[in-house]
């Protein structure tokens, strides 16, 4: 009895079968590895939906930022309100002020209504008006006063159409919205469709998006990159110009001269700490020390500029490094063979040889610089600037704005509109980085050269 | 003299030093007819060097000292008895700069004389119209002594570019002068040079070290200026943080910690998992055509600035979780939240991990794998009981890299995960972190001096310290623990 037991026992435990057969473990283990992989995929799958999804938003919200809703219109510029001494005085011309300017548009509108026999009910000429962004005034006064002899001709515009038009034509604002709105009225709306099929009210290509300055919380229409792209651009020719040589000769350093001590180990320690030092802490280091202590202004490029070659310096030394790494023993032995001094062996033949690896970790550290925000919003970058900065070396001194900043200052504003044009500011922002990456992508495969 | 001007003519006088010092040395080879020790372009960077780079270290430094200097002496002019009660010396000082800097513009407009300025022809409340004129608003509480500083600031400030363009310029031609008569053609001048260049590299690996420096001082320094205003126990153990502009704020840190640990809790948990699986599957199993293609598009996660993640934080992400998440279930209605702070944190370091990760796993002998294959394990039991442990410690290291990351990153909490200090366990719910306050407490319209800025830079600290602190512990897990393969 207990033998056959044991029998039957064995029997299950072993039993005896074809090595084709896949018996349950196995078929778990495999299950298991199957179960893993797809994991795996799925991981994958996960991080480039991320990045679709990411790209996919900001490109579907920020688009529409590139054109532009624009009234066009004939507007008599009368010297009766413009110029009433009728002597062309630049500077009298210069005191009045944009009210005097709103009457014209208003007329210039109403007219062109009747002329092409437009009216809708309960707009009247002073809501009809409001169809047009409060900057149309002062686009105008700043024509006239760069050109004072256009009083009294009838010059063709094309004014901005206000925030809520632009809205309206891409699809942000509905008539159902407008109900609600305390800005436009559904009313208004029928206007600007008859304005658009009478050929006064178009949307097209907006370059002012690129050149004009930020504007008022109230005029998302007008607001522009213009001074943020000249920031941005002075920065990062001061990190250019500071951080390449400094790194380039700190890497020198430590790569071919440096001697195994104290003072070496604490130069490197450094470096690979500041690598991975939070960015706002740099933020803090400017404002206490460039601004507070050395007297520096504040929103100024140079300030920024300073800190983000701090900011930019660790991975410059770390890719620079690397490509002196690159530069085979051989090479520095052959020059030294011939007679070259240790210096000349490495400025004249090891640094040449290098230079692709150095420019490519260049332009990355500088493409992160130029995506940086947080230690900018420190040191007063935020600040609400309209006038462009002078040329340098003058302007790195004045105040401006720089592309992420002004992202995040208009996330910050109460208009949806500017939502809009955080989004476009971003695709700008991310043209310069695809185009910089590329080019570093470029330079590698061009001229990297493997031993 | 401008400061750019100054740096042109520098550069041109070291242009020029440079041809001239070579000229000389051949000439006096010629003259002597001996044999230069060097090549002739040697003697003129010698020269070159000793004109450009005394000078310039000069200026930086000016640069530098001079406002600090012109500060203190101003600062000395001002009596307590102006400051306006409940204001701070800082504002004051700032309203001197503004009103030296409009009287520069008031003389640039020829409305005013210099000599009307500097014989106290002029008062105050001539001029106060004309700075107005210039952009320039003044209050009408502005007492006598700060416009007197402001000439002082400005007499002292103009002195001081004079006495900077003398003395660089004079150091730059001394030195010029110097290694110019120097010549012979003996001096060994590829040495002099040599070592010359050799300290400028040397001086030039220690901005790392000046850097760090300068952190760490700033930091610590402003952090003692507010310990001394407001007790150290409170700002660490007191749970609420409620600033108040007009003096009696509650700073407490531990609101804030929480957040900012809650929020890179929710970041690792997503990013770890998912970004050690990429690694494994990108390095283990994926084919070529898909690791070409895979591989890019993750880098170009890493390479998108974190405004953008920010701003994806605040227009999708966030509306989408309170839509579907938050307010069906009840659990609020803020589009900001840790969740949502959390989960875009997560996607950011997602590449960061994996990157690391990949790095470490493939730094894993292929004998082991080969082992393993050989006793008959599958690809996953592999991985999962041998290349895994073997990694390790290096995945530790990374994870604590990541988590230093997340507690730094600025943009994406700022704009997604609110600005509310408070305790709470709820995701939906906005929390703040130790960044966000920073960002907060230090952007805008503050007096200098108030409790209420300096908290930043004792924010900035802890933040400092925790991120060093987490990075060195990576560091050390990866030495200690590290197997070393031959």
């Amino acid at each position: 009895m207990t033998d056959v037991s044991v029998v039957a026992e064995r029997g299950k435990v072993s039993q005896p079968k074809s090595i084709l057969a896949i018996d349950a473990r196995t078929r778990r283990r495999h299950a298991a590895e199957a179960r893993f992989r797809l994991m795996g995929k799925i991981a994958v799958a996960i991080s480039i939906l991320a990045l679709v999804g990411l790209l996919a938003s900001i490109l579907t919200n920020g688009l529409t930022s590139f054109r532009q809703t624009y009234v066009t219109l004939d507007i008599y510029l009368d010297p009766a309100k413009l110029d009433k001494q009728g002597n062309r005085d630049p500077e009298a011309i210069a005191k009045i002020t944009t009210f005097a300017y709103a009457p014209l548009i208003q007329k210039a509108l109403t007219d062109a209504m009747a002329a092409k026999g437009i009216a809708v009910e309960g707009v009247n000429a002073k809501r009809a008006v409001e169809l047009i962004s409060k900057e149309a005034p002062a686009t105008l006064r700043q024509y006239v006063i760069s050109d004072p002899a256009v009083i009294g001709e009838t010059i063709s515009f094309d004014l901005l159409a206000s925030g809520r038009i632009d809205g309206y034509y891409k699809g942000r604002v509905t008539k159902e919205s407008a109900q609600l709105d305390r800005n436009i009225s559904p009313e208004q709306l029928l206007l600007a469709d008859e304005l658009k099929q009478a050929g006064l009210l178009a949307t097209r290509f907006n370059w002012d998006f690129f050149t004009a300055p930020d504007a008022s919380d109230t005029r998302p229409e007008a607001a522009g990159l213009g001074v943020a792209v000249l920031g941005s651009a002075y920065m990062m020719l001061i990190v250019l110009v500071l951080s390449l040589p400094l790194g380039v000769a700190a890497s020198i350093y430590l790569e071919e001269f440096a001697p195994q001590n104290r003072f070496t180990d604490l130069i490197e320690v450094n470096i690979a700490n500041l690598a991975a030092v939070p960015s706002i802490v740099f933020g803090i280091l400017g404002l206490a020390v460039f601004i507070n202590f050395a007297g520096l202004p504040q929103s100024a490029p140079v300030v920024g500029g300073l800190v983000l070659t701090l900011m930019t310096l660790p991975t410059i030394i770390i890719a620079t490094r690397a490509a002196l790494k690159a530069v085979p023993r051989s090479i520095r032995d052959a020059a030294l063979g011939v007679g070259a001094s240790k210096m000349q062996s490495v400025f004249h033949h090891v640094l040449p040889l290098a230079m692709p690896g150095i420019l490519t970790g260049t332009i990355i550290g500088l493409a992160h610089a130029l995506g940086e925000t947080a230690p900018l919003l420190l040191i007063g970058m935020v600040a609400f600037v309209r006038d462009y900065p002078a040329g340098p070396p003058e302007g790195f001194f004045d105040p401006a704005s720089a592309l992420p900043v002004q992202v995040y200052s208009w996330t910050q504003r109460g208009d949806p509109a500017f939502v809009e044009r955080a989004s476009g500011a971003i695709i700008v922002l991310l043209v310069f980085l695809v185009a910089m990456n590329l080019t570093a992508i470029i330079l590698r495969r061009r001229f990297e050269r493997r031993w | 003299m401008s400061v750019g001007i100054i740096i042109l003519v520098l550069l041109v006088l070291s242009a020029l030093g440079y041809f001239l010092g070579r000229r000389r040395a051949l000439a006096l080879a010629v003259e002597s007819g001996r044999r230069l020790h060097s090549l002739p372009g040697y003697y003129g960077q010698t020269v070159a060097l000793f004109i450009a780079v005394p000078a310039f270290l000069l200026l930086i430094a000016w640069l530098f000292i001079q406002p600090a200097i012109v500060g203190a002496r101003v600062n000395g002019m001002i009596p307590d008895s102006v400051i306006p009660a409940g204001g701070a010396r800082s504002l004051v000082i700032s309203d001197v700069r503004r009103i030296a800097d409009g009287l520069d513009a008031v003389l640039a407009r020829n409305v005013l004389d210099e000599a009307a300025l500097t014989d106290g022809r002029i008062d105050f409340s001539t001029v106060r119209d004309r700075l107005a004129g210039v952009g320039i608003a003044l209050g009408n509480d502005v007492p006598n002594e700060v416009f007197e500083a402001a000439k002082v600031y400005r007499q002292g400030d103009k002195i001081g570019t004079i006495a900077m363009t003398i003395a660089v310029l004079a150091l730059s031609a001394g030195f010029g002068a110097w290694s110019f008569t120097r010549i012979r053609p003996d001096m060994r001048a590829r040495n002099i040079s040599e070592s010359f260049i050799k300290s400028l590299l040397i001086g030039s690996s220690t901005v790392a070290i000046l850097t760090t420096i300068g952190i760490v001082a700033s930091l610590v320094f402003e952090s003692i200026t507010f310990f001394r205003m407001y007790p150290a126990s409170e700002f660490f153990f007191s749970t609420v943080w409620n600033p108040q502009f007009r003096g009696g704020s509650e700073l407490g840190i531990l609101p804030l910690l929480w957040g900012t640990l809650y929020i890179s809790l929710v970041a690792l948990l997503l990013a770890v998992p998912i970004g050690l699986l990429i690694a494994i599957y990108l390095s283990e199993y994926a084919g070529k055509s898909v690791r070409s293609f895979a591989k890019p598009a993750i880098e170009v996660l890493a390479g998108i600035p974190s405004i953008v993640y920010g701003l994806f934080a605040l227009i999708t992400v966030g509306p989408f979780l309170r839509d579907w998440f938050a307010q069906p279930l009840g659990l609020g209605n803020s589009s900001s939240s840790v969740l949502t702070a959390g989960i875009v944190m997560g996607i950011m370091i997602i590449p960061f991990v994996s990157s690391l990760s990949d790095d470490i796993i493939n730094a894993v002998p292929q004998a082991l794998r080969d082992g393993s294959y050989g006793l008959g394990a599958t690809q996953s039991e592999t991985i999962k009981q041998v290349i895994l442990p073997a990694a390790l410690p290096g995945i530790v290291g990374a994870i604590l890299l990541a988590a230093s990351r997340a507690i730094g990153e600025t943009m994406i909490v700022v704009l997604g995960a609110g600005a509310a200090a408070k305790l709470d366990l709820n995701p939906f719910e906005a929390m703040t972190t130790v960044t966000v306050k920073i960002v907060s407490q230090l952007t805008g319209d503050t007096e200098f001096a108030s409790p209420e800025t300096l908290v930043a830079f004792a924010l900035g600290l802890t933040l400092f310290v925790f991120t060093l602190g987490l990075n060195v512990l990576a560091l050390y897990i990866v030495r200690k623990y590290r197997e070393q393969y031959e």
